[in-house]
């Protein structure tokens, strides 16, 4: 080790990788739901392009982690965010590409992806006895 | 890029407990998954709570899991791992609430911790320099190389009011700044004391084994502060992980440059050797350690001179303990008044215990100075067993003395432990709850010094002996009130006289419980009675007649069949034969079996 900048680059390219064993509550959670459901419609590549593109970015408060079966099943793969003090984000049918985008908008430049959120949703079949079930 | 670390303890207690085999089967299970690519397994230290190991915890969602065993994995890789379920059964059950499962930083036994000797233990891989640096690592030394004189570090090490964890707290930054003059024109060392000997301590070798590097970094700040260039770890051969871990980091220190010559570019250059230890207790004093490294038989040396002016083959010489180095690179990285504002007036910063006996939570605490023993023992260790009740706690190991329930609140620090009549010692923490008898405690630890006692002076290798002998007197009733007051007279004789702290500290056990537990003394020698039911020449067993069914479960277990009764007629035991071992207490289910 002859030079700070040497020890600068090991830090920085070792930060992603020990800077996920923290739990800071004040966090942004991107949470994919990864049962069987979501797993079997691709959640898997999104939550690997999600955790990647974090990585790559620098986003040192953001925490991606999995989540079991969101409840509904036929808008997998499904992904949260949660910011702290805001109302949850929920966007569906989500792939890699996608996923890119949300990470470029909403987390870096803090602009929801409108036509991925859920409540767009609305005009696929059966969200609207989806919700008033879930008002019950 | 991982997306997610699964952490296994690979300290001490969990290894014994069979943290490697699980790690062997998280391999072969993330394979089976597809995973290996998406999931990293990370071998790290002591996480601190050894009692529930072995210990594993998953982030990001900083899942801790406790007793996971080998055939636990399949399910945690394919539930958790796979589809983000968290398997509930295995979670920490202090971490489990109303509200679901709470992060490891949100249970008791973590949220009332400062962790900064620890702060790397059980996060990072000890066998990797890279992720040590990931966290910070060798920053300090960089900042201390490149911006700071050799004073000035001596003066932020002062500033921050840091006293030396091995036991006696002596200010580190007067250690340090008497070994700093005439620099650069005499040979000089730095040496880590690692010997690690008191029964119920094992807070240096979890920093060795969960954070290697720390140790060497704070080693070689010290080197530039004092001007010297080859440190030494003098390690006991008995902790092998931590012997282990260390050859691989002074390894990767030195291929990566941070050992070696002209460290960073600059003209210092300084390199650290191993030396294993038998693992005599003597050799934790600091002169007869120094005489163990220079290869002869392990002995203490009057003081002065101090090894700060005679030390290690003659040369001017420091000497600190694993703890105390482990705090270095964080106070040169934040700043001594960052330190210094953690603790009391005149102990600054944490302390690691080591928690052990009668509690719940066993296992390794790291708090700010000034806590008071009643958060650590009720709160973080989780309280007493069984419902037991607190009576007293060991500090100090067999230099140290008792603290009594009385004092319970008292905040902990240096001086409020020896105006108590116990010490700091290194922090080994040994809970004792009611059914404890403390001659037989105080008896305990002298057979430690009688064993570990080196010999070279008299009033140790004699006297503690004597001493011995006089409590075993006590607790076989042959003592008289008036072999009280010579067990005294004898404490205070050995303690002015004894050459080495070992002597000098050894009738402190005598002397503490003497001073809070006078009556149980006193119950022994006049009424030949152990209150405790633990001095076996003082007891007998009795059974019941009431109470006992004659089930026949003492009679068939009892080892000597000192037992004899009919079927369903009450038992009797045979005095003449019983060796008051406590199995027939243990086997009754009708609490028939008393002792008297």
């Amino acid at each position: 080790m002859k030079s700070l900048e040497e020890l600068k680059a090991i830090r920085e390219r070792m930060q992603g990788q020990v800077g996920v064993r923290s739990a800071d509550s004040s966090d942004t959670r991107v949470v994919v739901g990864m049962a069987t459901c979501g797993i079997a419609s691709g959640a898997r590549p999104v939550l690997n392009t999600l955790v990647s593109e974090v990585n790559e970015k620098k986003l040192e408060n953001v925490t991606v982690t999995q989540t079991g079966c969101i409840g509904l099943c036929q808008f997998e793969p499904i992904v949260e965010v949660f910011e702290p003090g805001q109302e949850k984000v929920t966007y569906i049918k989500v792939n890699p590409e996608k996923a890119k985008e949300i990470v470029e908008k909403h987390l870096i430049k803090g602009q929801k992806v409108e036509e991925y959120m859920l409540h767009k949703g609305a005009e696929h079949k059966g969200y609207a006895d989806f919700v008033k079930f879930d008002e019950k | 890029m991982y997306r997610a670390h699964v952490l296994v303890c690979g300290g001490t207690g969990c290894t014994s407990s069979g943290s490697a085999k699980i790690i062997d089967r998280l391999h072969e299970e993330l394979k089976k998954n597809d995973l290996t690519n998406e999931v990293a397994v990370v071998k790290t230290g002591c996480h601190g709570l050894c009692a529930e190991g072995p210990v594993m915890v998953i982030y990001p969602e900083a899942v801790f899991y406790s007793r996971v065993s080998e055939e636990d994995v399949p399910e945690i890789v394919s539930e958790h791992l796979l589809k983000g379920r968290i398997v509930k059964r295995l979670v920490y059950r202090e971490a489990v609430s109303e509200n679901g499962i709470e992060s490891l930083n949100d249970t008791v036994f973590y949220k009332k911790q400062t962790r900064i000797a620890l702060r790397n233990c059980g996060v990072i891989n000890p066998e990797s320099i890279d992720e040590y640096i990931g966290t910070g690592g060798y920053e300090a030394l960089g900042k201390v190389l490149t911006t700071m004189t050799p004073d000035d570090v001596i003066q932020t090490i002062t500033d921050s009011g840091l006293r030396g964890r091995g036991g006696a707290g002596f200010p580190t930054g007067l250690k340090w700044k008497f070994a700093s003059g005439n620099r650069g024109n005499v040979q000089k060392y730095v040496c880590c004391n690692a010997d690690e000997g008191d029964p119920g301590a094992f807070m240096d070798r979890s920093v060795l084994e969960g954070d290697p590097h720390v140790v060497l970094e704070a080693m070689a700040i010290a080197g530039y502060a004092i001007g010297a260039d080859q440190g030494y770890i003098y390690v006991r051969a008995e902790y092998p992980i931590a012997v282990e871990r260390l050859r691989i980091a002074i390894g990767q220190a030195r291929e990566y440059g941070l050992l070696g010559k002209n460290i960073f570019g600059t003209d210092f250059s300084f390199d650290i050797d191993l030396r294993l230890g038998a693992g005599a207790f003597v050799c934790g004093e600091e002169t007869a350690l120094m005489t163990s490294i220079e290869g002869n038989r392990g002995e203490p040396r009057p003081r002065p001179p101090f090894p700060a002016v005679k030390g290690l083959f003659q040369s001017p010489t420091i000497l600190n303990n694993v703890e105390t180095w482990a705090n270095i690179p964080r106070i040169i990285l934040n700043g001594p008044e960052w330190f210094a504002s953690m603790g009391t007036a005149k102990s600054k910063g944490t302390k690691v215990f080591a928690l052990g006996g009668k509690i719940n939570n066993t296992g390794l605490v790291e708090i700010p100075m000034g806590t008071t023993l009643r958060t650590v023992i009720e709160e973080i260790g989780g309280g007493i067993p069984n419902g037991k009740k607190f009576k007293a706690a060991q500090t100090g190991g067999p230099s140290g003395g008792c603290i009594p329930a009385e004092h319970f609140d008292i905040p902990i620090d240096y001086d409020n432990l020896l105006s108590i009549g116990s010490m700091m010692g290194s922090g080994g923490l040994i809970v004792m709850d009611e059914d404890t008898c403390m001659v037989d405690i105080a008896k305990f630890f002298l057979q430690f010094t009688v064993d570990e006692s080196c010999g070279k002076c008299t009033p140790c290798r004699v006297g503690t002996k004597r001493l011995l002998e006089m409590l075993e007197k006590i607790t076989d009733g042959r003592a008289t009130m008036d072999d009280l007051d010579k067990l005294e007279e004898l404490c205070y004789y050995i303690k002015e006289n004894a050459q080495c702290g070992l002597g000098q500290t050894a009738p402190n056990p005598v002397l503490s419980t003497l001073r809070y537990f006078r009556d149980e003394y006193v119950e022994h020698v006049v009424n030949k009675r152990c209150p405790a039911g633990v001095c076996k020449k003082l007891v007998t067993y009795k059974i019941d007649p009431e109470k006992c069914r004659g089930c026949t479960l003492c009679s068939r277990n009892c080892p000597v069949n000192a037992i004899n009764g009919e079927a369903k007629q009450p038992h009797v035991i045979d005095l003449a034969k019983c060796i008051k071992c406590g199995t027939c207490i243990e086997k009754c289910r009708f609490d028939a079996v008393y002792i008297d």
